[in-house]
């Protein structure tokens, strides 16, 4: 192994590998973040520059515009077998962060997950999530099952150990699988510098400011920064001492607030 | 800093008894090396004072609710950090026994390990059964703190106290931790900076000793193993992927699969979107090859160098840990993962459950949930796989029942043969001997057919006297006989054999060629050996079909020892002969005998007239010994 980039590359590729053999109906979460930008680019290297599994993209309507562009860009151009979701019955009662955040995000982003893996009979979707993110998701196993209704048993997870992953499940369950766990944010921008990898332009800073986590256009804030590209970006986080989700709201309205979040099947 | 080079991360992880300061420790840690985000103390505080307790450095781990609300640490969570030195993965594992299965995911994949003992209880059960563990899942470097020294007055004779005992159990299990650390987490004392409340210790704090630890070095140097993971077709190209558990492959090498035993010649290694094609792959990289020929790969086949391939056989030994929440028992059978193999197992023998606590070996017909023990597994068709200190990675492997992963282990074959190196089957080139007079002309001839008459069992169980006395009585009736005995066959044909299981497997492999030849000349042969390996008897079955006829020799093994005919069990016990079947080796008994005699019960003449009846019987079924042809009679 040459250096940290390529052991964490090729731990993702196993990752990837083995849900693609072990798992009978994949799909991929794309938040059009940079975590999930990272994890579309091992994918093809993983499968040899195809992408064998349909790409899902919850659309809650409160995305930031850039990203809904920068969404249709790359899926035509990377030739993404794409599927958008979203929840129209909810948009339509009006669903509005205004309602409670943590309801809001359950009902645009939650629930129409479940109703996608419920109608394409998905049993096991790839998710971008990593440890260093958040103290529930530091708790996450590889391959994290769900129960029926997509909740997470944070209480009893299976063993997991020398890479030996739970790819035997009860029928009606599924299966979230996070081939970047293992990865730290410095990490991922490192390797989007070193692999050249597109990202969205929310990132860099524009007036002093810049999106350090991507979400919805309401609930999700800036940070102070002048780093305007991705090497000045890496040398920014080497000195931060700000977590990364800072400028999410739906992770602070309670000390639980994620935790239930997580529990009830979101990310 | 360059950004594209820097060290992996190191694995740490914080093992010891529930409620000894784990959590903690890592909580105080992240904070004094300036780790934890800003606000995160203050958020934390808030949440305390709303709780309406003390402050806890807990809580930077214990992030679930569940655990704030109960004081500990229920599932194991990672967390980055670093020193000066190094970057880190710090795993914080829980002490509950309950949550054994937690405490494994998370130390399972660290290189090195931090026990943490508190002063006032000192070395409790759970210290030790992580201490124990540790050294099973393969870890080798281990630091010791005794934490909550501000509880004992920071009294160097506690320390001592503490330091001594763990020393004591560590030893016993072959564990000598790198340091003792006397330390105060909830106070910062001797986690970065040495304290002014212990001047008696004079060792390095906590992170110095994590700086010390010693790299993890990827086992290049080890044989190869490039376990399969999948064959891909997307386009024209087929491409055999799998990451390199170890050793280096290489543009032009030529791979032998295991188990199935088919070769082939790496004529590439695949990439998408790299500047150039890779000469070689090492140990850790996911990589995809393609090969020269299109032989049969699929999913789970070990590659391997020809001259270096991986252990094959059908029963291996294992110390595991069960986590189960029923019972392993012998008889039950599990869905063993091994790399990218799936096998089915069962448990053929438990041999020993440990008791962590003092080590001693309990005999039992259970493995309860928790426990560690000892066990033999056999499989239905031959598994490639290496003993754990060859190579860990393919000497390790998890069981599965039902939906759930319930144990892990690591395979040791002592007392079994690799029986890989061995030939199985004559080179294709070679043609059969096409004899003008057949094995039918010779039995017309002798006025009787012949076969295989097989005895097996224990040294002592009587098989060379009654294979004696049959020949005389056989002889006396005119057939054609004769006796292979080990002693005649090993100072020539098998001079070079010594009594490995190898060497054992190989010289049984031999005697039932030359049984075989025998045979087929007319004669009945009498082959008197221990033959202790189930697999190896079969395989003389499988090359002499109808012809063999397996009979057991049975004794118990303590009238066996009494009798020591030859002294043997004397010089076993005194430790002269190594792997002594009976007593330091294993004995598989034919699970579906031809005929059993039991030497125990029946006298010299009474056994030998069994068989006398019984090549009768089977003269009038008109098959096999003594068979055979409708004009020949016995």
């Amino acid at each position: 192994m040459t250096n940290d980039l390529d052991a964490l590359e090729s731990q993702s590729i196993f990752i990837l590998r083995e849900a693609f053999n072990r798992i009978d109906k994949i799909a991929m979460l794309w938040s059009i973040g940079k975590d999930s930008n990272v994890l579309l680019w091992l994918t093809r290297k993983a499968f040899f520059g195809h992408v064998p599994f349909p790409i899902v993209h919850v659309d809650t309507s409160y995305k930031i515009p850039e990203m809904i562009e920068f969404r249709d860009r790359v899926a035509r151009e990377w030739k993404l077998p794409l599927i958008v979701g979203g929840n129209k019955a909810a948009l339509d009662g009006g669903m509005h962060p205004s309602r409670g955040r943590v309801t809001c995000c359950g009902a645009l982003k939650t629930e129409p997950l479940k109703q996608i893996i419920r109608e394409h009979g998905f049993t096991g979707v790839i998710v971008g999530i990593r440890r260093d993110e958040e103290g529930t998701r530091a708790k996450e196993r590889v391959f994290s099952p769900r129960t029926e209704a997509a909740e997470w048993d944070f209480k009893d997870q299976p063993p997991e150990f020398w890479d030996q992953f739970k790819t035997d499940f009860a029928p009606g369950t599924h299966l979230r699988i996070h081939p970047l766990l293992h990865w730290g944010e410095l990490d991922v921008w490192r390797y989007i510098e070193r692999e050249n990898i597109p990202v969205v332009d929310l990132y860099f800073a524009r007036n002093g400011r810049r999106y350090r986590s991507l979400g919805c256009a309401p609930c999700t804030g800036t940070v102070e920064s002048n780093a305007t590209t991705v090497a000045e970006i890496i040398e920014e986080l080497q000195t931060t001492r700000v977590s990364e989700r800072a400028g999410r709201a739906q992770d602070k309205e309670s000390e639980d607030a994620f935790e239930r979040l997580r529990a009830q099947g979101y990310m | 800093m360059n950004a594209f080079t820097r060290e992996s991360a190191f694995r740490i992880v914080i093992v010891g008894h529930v409620d000894h300061g784990k959590s903690t420790l890592v909580g105080r840690l992240l904070h004094e090396t300036g780790t934890l985000p800003v606000g995160k103390v203050e958020s934390l505080r808030k949440v305390c004072e709303k709780r309406g307790m003390p402050f806890e450095w807990a809580f930077v781990m214990d992030a679930l609710q569940a655990e704030r609300d109960q004081g500990i640490t229920i599932d194991t969570a990672q967390i980055l950090f670093h020193t000066d030195r190094r970057p880190y993965v710090i795993i914080d594992a829980p002490g509950h026994k309950e949550f054994l299965k937690n405490m494994i995911t998370g130390a399972a994949s660290a290189d090195a390990a931090v026990l943490v003992i508190d002063a006032i209880e000192g070395v409790q059960e759970q210290s030790r059964r992580h201490g124990y563990l540790l050294h099973l899942l393969g870890l080798r470097q281990l630091a010791v703190v005794v934490n909550k020294m501000d509880a004992v007055g920071y009294a160097q004779d506690r320390f001592e106290e503490v330091a001594t005992e763990i020393r004591a159990y560590l030893a016993d299990i072959g564990v000598t931790p790198t340091q003792v650390i006397p330390a105060a987490a909830r106070h910062g004392d001797n986690i970065v900076a040495q304290s002014g409340k212990m001047p008696w210790y004079h060792g390095p704090t906590v992170t110095q000793v994590l700086d010390g630890f010693a790299p993890r070095v990827e086992s290049t140097s080890l044989p190869l193993r490039f376990p399969v993971q999948d064959v891909f077709k997307f386009d024209h190209r087929r491409i055999v992927a799998g990451r390199v558990e170890s050793g280096r492959i290489r543009v032009g090498d030529r791979l032998l699969f295991s188990p199935s035993g088919k070769t082939a010649r790496v004529s590439s290694i695949e990439t998408w979107n790299a500047p150039a094609a890779p000469s070689s792959a090492g140990a850790g990289q996911s990589i995809g090859i393609m090969l020269d020929e299109q032989v049969f790969i699929e999913r789970g086949q070990i590659a391997s160098h020809v001259e270096d391939a991986p252990v094959g056989t059908d029963v291996f030994r294992a110390r595991l840990f069960w986590l189960g929440r029923a019972p392993l028992s012998v008889g039950r059978r599990y869905k063993m993962k091994l790399v990218t193999a799936e096998h089915w197992v069962t448990v053929e023998a438990i041999e020993r459950v440990i008791d962590v606590n003092d080590l001693a070996a309990v005999p039992t017909e259970w493995v309860e949930r928790n426990a560690v023990a000892e066990v033999v597994f056999r499989s239905r068709g031959q598994v490639a796989l290496d003993e754990f200190v060859d190579d860990p990675k393919t000497g390790r492997f998890v069981l599965v029942d039902n939906f759930d992963i319930v144990g892990g282990g690591v395979i040791s074959m002592a007392g079994f043969p690799d029986r890989r190196c061995r030939p199985d089957s004559a080179d294709n080139d070679l043609t059969a001997v096409a004899h003008q007079v057949t094995t039918a002309d010779r039995n017309r001839a002798n006025g009787h057919a012949s076969g295989i008459l097989w005895l097996t069992g224990l040294s002592g169980s009587g098989k060379s006297t009654i294979a004696m006395e049959l020949e005389r009585r056989l002889f006396a009736k005119g057939r054609q006989v004769f006796v292979l005995d080990g002693d005649n066959v090993r100072q020539g044909l098998c001079a070079d054999l010594g009594f490995s299981a190898e060497d054992r497997a190989e010289n049984i492999r031999r005697v039932g060629e030359v049984a075989h030849l025998f045979a087929q000349s007319g004669m009945i042969v009498i082959a008197a050996f221990i033959s202790p390996y189930r697999a190896d008897r079969d395989r003389v079955r499988a090359i002499a079909p109808g012809l063999f006829h397996e009979i057991h020799v049975k004794a118990p093994l303590e009238l066996c020892q009494r009798r020591d005919p030859k002294g043997l069990y004397l010089k076993a016990r005194q430790g002269a002969i190594a792997e002594f079947t009976g007593v330091s080796a294993p004995y598989e008994p034919p699970l579906r005998p031809e005929l059993e005699i039991d030497t125990g019960r029946l006298s010299i003449e009474e056994s030998v007239d069994l068989i006398m009846r019984y090549i009768d019987r089977e003269s009038v079924r008109g098959e096999a010994v003594g068979m055979a042809h409708p004009d020949v009679s016995l």
